[in-house]
């Protein structure tokens, strides 16, 4: 997944940026609202973790703003403020979940994935496409039910390529899910994980279709 | 007296009680000078009578009126005495003193008589020779006076209870509008402070309403400013709080080793941080529950303070702090926690917005009027200026590591001391420049 976190605390940015990266996701972090709108024109996030309380600007305002653009992407409210009516607030505003501080950083990695699957339309927490399981919970991958051990990009490029299955995702659209604005993107990159995928799931499964990108194959 | 009620029942029934009695005392001294002109009047009417029975029809007929004149109600009220003018006693009235009544000229007088006073009324007829004398007794005037102010009194005496109780009634109704006031503002629970409705309340209660939802208001006031302050502090610990745990499920999770020290480390900056938000917290809380001046404490020189403060506060080297000599000859009078409370919140802001690099100065100013520190760190948005000393206030060059609390701190401290802030950007450079001015005779030059 790729997430966006909105918090101006740097300790606690820096800790969600590595941790929620442990899980698998690709993290961005801004400081300020302004920040924020502008990473969210430009990018796709799969989920964004926003802070109420910002230097520049309340959090629900960005919030309110995005809604209104009807921009759907999912938002988890991250804030100390969390008496009901600030949750209730938060939520009318547009939010998708409202967490306070301080929180589980492994209930923040289940809550965003929880938010992320609904905006798939998926209910279930479990990718599965044509014998390959995918559990993001875990970041367990078992193909005909044997459990295969993927690098963590490995592991993204294929979540990408399940939520939607039979979907083209180009390769742009990968290097997004995958990199973050300050990681450096070696040109063949996405081909590479897509290359030690297919020896690890099975060379048939992902599909290449020339000039466009990658597409899993939602027949064995 | 605590009572409303009770006061003025005892005013409104005392006043009452000597409105009464002076109206009795005056009935009573009114009435006694018509009474005695009546008895007056009686008695000369009575000796006249008297006098012409005995002048056209003799003695005989005469005794029997004066008999009959005196079986009033008031036994032996009127006594009758014919006299010879020689003296000799020719008749006199059943209960009749021994003792002459008669007066040798004709008119009213008061006789002593065998121990008795008398009013007397005499009539001299020298034509037929008698003297008729017709007299009371001064003790049964009083005794009819005495009548009549008991008829009054008792009366009253009977109706003052009942008085009372109507008094006693009418102030409760009189006074309902208070107990309804009272009511309303007893049966509220400790959260409601809406004003008390003044609708309805009589036009003296209306001030009282007014100051108190007057009070009301400043209450109201106090406890946002806590609400807020408490808020705002949960707000500030929550969030390093929240970096803790996160940085340490971090670095239980992290299988790699260098992902696991940077969250220690991170760790590490983040406990720093909250003590020092919590230091500031309790500074805050503090100063804010002093409401007077502290006292003056003693003679302090500013350069050793600010000293102490530097070499208390660890900076990055690329820092130089620089300490003007002219303040080694600087002495104030003032508590040295707050100067010191002043100089290290200064001092810990310019640090903390400095950046990797820079240059602090602890500067003299001019006419010994206290000190000023400068930085060429990035400022404050002149907008911003005016909000820097309000509580938690983080403007938008935050520094992300600041609580919002050290100016306010700083400037509240300053205030303890008599001292005043000034802070502004530099004019001569990029940077802020605050300065800590005292009041003139709290600064001195040292010799």
């Amino acid at each position: 997944m790729r997430i966006l976190v909105v918090e101006d605390d740097p300790v606690l940015a820096d800790g969600l940026k590595v941790g929620l990266g442990l899980t698998g996701s690709t993290v961005d972090v801004v400081f300020t609202a302004a920040d924020a709108r502008a990473a969210m024109s430009a990018t796709r996030f799969d989920a964004v973790v926003l802070d109420r309380m910002l230097p520049d600007g309340a959090g629900l305002d960005i919030l309110a703003d995005l809604r209104r653009q009807g921009d759907a992407t999912p938002v988890l409210l991250l804030t100390a403020l969390d008496e009901t009516v600030d949750r209730i607030a938060g939520l009318d505003a547009g939010a998708d979940d409202y967490l306070g501080k301080p929180f589980d950083l492994d209930e923040l990695a289940a809550r965003l994935r929880a938010i992320a699957r609904r905006r798939e339309g998926r209910a279930g927490p479990v990718l599965a496409v044509a014998g390959i399981v995918l559990d993001p919970a875990t970041s367990v991958v078992t193909v005909a039910g044997k459990a295969v051990s993927l690098s963590r990009r490995e592991f993204a490029v294929l979540a990408a390529l399940m939520e939607w299955p039979g979907a083209i995702r180009s390769r742009t659209e990968l290097e997004d899910r995958l990199y973050g604005w300050q990681e450096e993107v070696e040109s063949n990159a996405v081909e590479v994980h897509i290359h030690n995928l297919r020896t690890k799931v099975g060379r048939a499964a992902i599909e290449t279709v020339r000039g466009l990108g990658y597409r899993l194959r939602t027949e064995p | 007296m605590t009572s409303l009620r009770r006061r003025l029942f005892l005013l409104l029934v005392s006043a009452t009680a000597a409105i009464w009695i002076c109206a009795v005392g005056w009935i009573y001294y009114a009435n006694r000078a018509e009474l005695e002109h009546v008895l007056d009047t009686r008695l000369q009417e009575a000796a006249r009578m008297v006098h012409s029975m005995v002048a056209s029809s003799g003695l005989e007929t005469a005794g029997m009126a004066a008999v009959t004149a005196a079986d009033f109600t008031y036994s032996r009220q009127l006594s009758c005495q014919v006299w010879s003018l020689s003296g000799r006693l020719l008749a006199r009235s059943d209960g009749a003193p021994e003792g002459n009544l008669a007066e040798e000229a004709e008119g009213f007088s008061d006789r002593l008589v065998n121990g008795e006073t008398w009013r007397v009324y005499t009539v001299v007829d020298s034509v037929h020779d008698v003297r008729v004398a017709v007299g009371d007794r001064i003790g049964l005037r009083a005794r009819l006076a005495r009548d009549l102010i008991v008829g009054l009194v008792g009366p009253a005496l009977l109706a003052m209870p009942l008085l009372g109780l109507m008094i006693w009634a009418s102030l409760g109704r009189g006074l309902a509008p208070l107990s309804r006031i009272a009511g309303e503002i007893a049966r509220r629970d400790g959260d409601d402070i809406t004003p008390v409705a003044s609708e309805g309340a009589p036009d003296e209660v209306k001030p009282l309403i007014a100051s108190l939802n007057g009070l009301l208001v400043k209450v109201d006031a106090a406890r946002r400013h806590e609400k807020e302050m408490t808020a705002f502090a949960a707000h500030e610990l929550r969030t390093p709080l929240a970096g803790l745990k996160t940085q340490a499920q971090v670095a239980l999770a992290a299988k790699d080793e260098q992902v696991r020290d940077g969250a220690l480390r991170q760790i590490i900056t983040s406990v720093d941080r909250a003590s020092r938000l919590v230091r500031q917290l309790l500074a805050l809380a503090r100063l804010e529950a002093l409401t007077e001046s502290e006292p003056d404490g003693g003679r302090l020189v500013l350069a050793a303070l600010v000293r102490e403060v530097v070499a208390g506060l660890p900076h990055r080297p690329d820092i130089a702090v620089v300490v003007d000599d002219a303040l080694d000859g600087l002495e104030v009078l003032a508590d040295h926690d707050n100067l010191y409370l002043v100089i290290r919140n200064l001092h810990e802001n310019a640090v903390e917005y400095i950046g990797a690099s820079g240059r602090i100065a602890w500067l003299a100013l001019p006419e010994n009027l206290g000190m000023a520190i400068e930085d060429d760190g990035p400022g404050i948005p002149e907008d911003e200026l005016d909000e820097v000393t309000r509580r938690f206030f983080r403007g938008r060059q935050r520094s992300g590591t600041g609580s919002g609390l050290g100016l306010t701190i700083a400037d509240l401290a300053a205030r303890r001391i008599g001292a005043r802030l000034i802070i502004a950007n530099r004019t001569d450079a990029r940077g802020l420049r605050v300065e800590v001015r005292f009041p003139r005779d709290r600064v001195a030059k040292i010799a």
